[in-house]
């Protein structure tokens, strides 16, 4: 894999590795109210809620000053190979982190919610433990960016089919709570919206680790079996 | 990707992609075959080993630093380092399976199949009617009507007769930079080539003149086989079907210009079109 700075122009190195960093700050800020949000289901601390739901708008900002200048690169530089796949890459990466930090934020409101009724024995530790694995699918996917590990995605998409998984437990969990007693249904209705956000994370997640591949081996593994992502890339780690 | 999916781990080996390249360029019918072609200028080796397939009615780019041998290749092609004394050919050129250096190759006959148009506009000081039906007039062929139906036809192909009707017995001269560059290319067509080759044909050109010729590349490759040598890889990347990527006299990555440009095979073709440090 190329590295991006050895480019004759040197104000493209720059722009580029400019490009780059600002993505991981992002990326940064996407895992910090991700992290916070669960712990405000976790915790009921509705201040940390609150921190969320404020970051999400910041998130969205820088979302659009990436969007243009990858446009400004793609103009006046006609970007080739690597270079115009680490432009799209971003470009893609950077639409699925703002739409975690959308979830993060959904999960913010509703540990808003969770917070006026009473708490589960268990302190939602459900939900928690889908927050951690998600939380390290994201670590896991803006650091094989920044190495350009392609291994990272399969790894990812590995993580993604268990946190499915733990979404059905966690669907039939809640759904015989409702059954018991129906005055739990608002209350757990808002606990599982939250564990569908934690679900739609994984797969963003995925979607990340799977430009990690493009960028790095020009392959487009998007709708392809876990067969064709172990023949893919399976033997590169 | 289902159907790509049975050589063993292809990603590491890289055979994968060698066997994608093939299958591509065999399904294309072949107008110009390179065989080992060697070729020198004095002691100075300027094409080592190079081997090629052009594709019929297809549009084949060139691209590589000054000197890498791209602009010989071409000239190769119709046969125009005949007349640099000091140059040595090894190896063969084939066109439609035909040897072009064979002893019964007539060398005016062979040129009249391959047109070339160069990097600056090279009309003749004459009229534009007359530049365009001059190669009809070397064939002998002075039938005014036959002559203006010809010129017509060449100059729309060209996308020159709505700017030129009405004007046809002007000096050639009087036309624009771009105009001259589609007259050149009229001329070449008159005489019903095969193959166009096209040596930087828009590097002294306006942007506004080059959309036109590349245009005019578009709507030409139905009829003719195109081989165009240009510094501008942009112009490669929009222009071509394939491309062919040189250094040094050696041809180091020919594949399908897509490929190419996203996501080529050989690192020295990444730093090449990324303007990286070679």
């Amino acid at each position: 894999m190329e590295s991006f700075d050895q480019h004759i122009s040197h104000q493209f190195n720059q722009e580029l590795e400019n490009l780059r960093q600002k993505m991981m700050a992002m990326g940064g800020m996407v895992e910090e109210m991700l992290k916070n949000a669960v712990q405000a289901v976790v915790t009921g601390d509705t201040d940390l809620a609150v921190r969320v739901i404020e970051a999400d708008d910041q998130v969205n900002q820088i979302e659009k000053r990436l969007d243009e200048e990858c446009n400004l690169i793609i103009a006046r530089r006609q970007p080739t190979a690597s270079d115009l796949r680490l432009v799209f890459a971003i470009i893609k990466a950077i639409s699925d982190l703002e739409r975690i930090g959308d979830e993060a934020e959904k999960i913010a409101r509703w540990a808003m919610a969770l917070a006026d009724y009473h708490r589960p024995r268990n302190d939602y530790r459900e939900l928690e433990r889908m927050g951690h694995m998600v939380l390290e699918m994201l670590r896991k996917s803006l650091d094989g960016f920044t190495r350009m590990a392609p291994e990272v995605a399969l790894e990812i998409l590995q993580q993604d089919r268990k946190v499915d998984q733990d979404y059905e437990a966690v669907f039939r969990q809640y759904y015989s709570y409702m059954m018991e007693d129906a005055r739990n249904i608002r209350r757990v209705l808002d606990a599982l919206l939250v564990a569908k956000s934690l679900e739609r994370i994984g797969d963003h997640c995925k979607n990340v680790g799977e430009y990690i591949v493009y960028l790095v081996e020009g392959r487009d593994l998007r709708h392809e079996s876990k067969k064709a992502f172990e023949h893919e890339i399976g033997d590169e780690s | 990707m289902n159907d790509q999916a049975t050589p063993a781990s292809p990603v590491s080996s890289g055979m994968f992609d060698d066997n994608r390249q093939a299958l591509e360029i065999a399904r294309e019918k072949v107008s110009i075959e390179v065989r080992d072609l060697d070729l020198y200028y004095g002691t100075e080796q300027a094409l080592k080993g190079v081997n090629l397939k052009i594709a019929h009615n297809r549009v084949t780019a060139f691209i590589g630093p000054s000197g890498c041998g791209k602009s010989t290749l071409l000239r190769c092609f119709n046969r125009m380092n005949d007349l640099i004394d000091i140059c040595r050919i090894d190896g063969e050129i084939l066109i439609d399976g035909k040897n072009i250096h064979a002893r019964d190759v007539d060398v005016a006959e062979h040129r009249r199949r391959v047109g070339m148009v160069f990097q600056k506009p090279n009309p003749f000081p004459k009229s534009i009617f007359e530049n365009v039906a001059y190669g009809l007039r070397l064939q002998g062929v002075n039938d005014r009507r036959k002559l203006a139906e010809v010129v017509e036809r060449a100059l729309r192909a060209a996308a020159l007769w709505d700017e030129v009707k009405d004007r046809l017995n002007d000096n050639a001269f009087g036309l624009s930079g771009g105009q001259q560059q589609r007259l050149v290319i009229a001329r070449a067509i008159a005489i019903e080539p095969e193959v166009i080759l096209l040596d930087e044909p828009c590097s002294a050109l306006d942007p506004i003149s080059t959309a036109k010729v590349e245009e005019l590349i578009a709507d030409l490759k139905n009829d003719y086989t195109i081989v165009i040598v240009t510094h501008n890889m942009q112009q490669a990347a929009r222009v071509s079907d394939f491309t062919a990527y040189m250094y040094m006299g050696e041809m180091i990555e020919f594949d399908d210009t897509a490929r190419l440009f996203t996501n080529p095979r050989r690192k020295a073709t990444e730093d090449y079109i990324t303007g990286r440090y070679g």
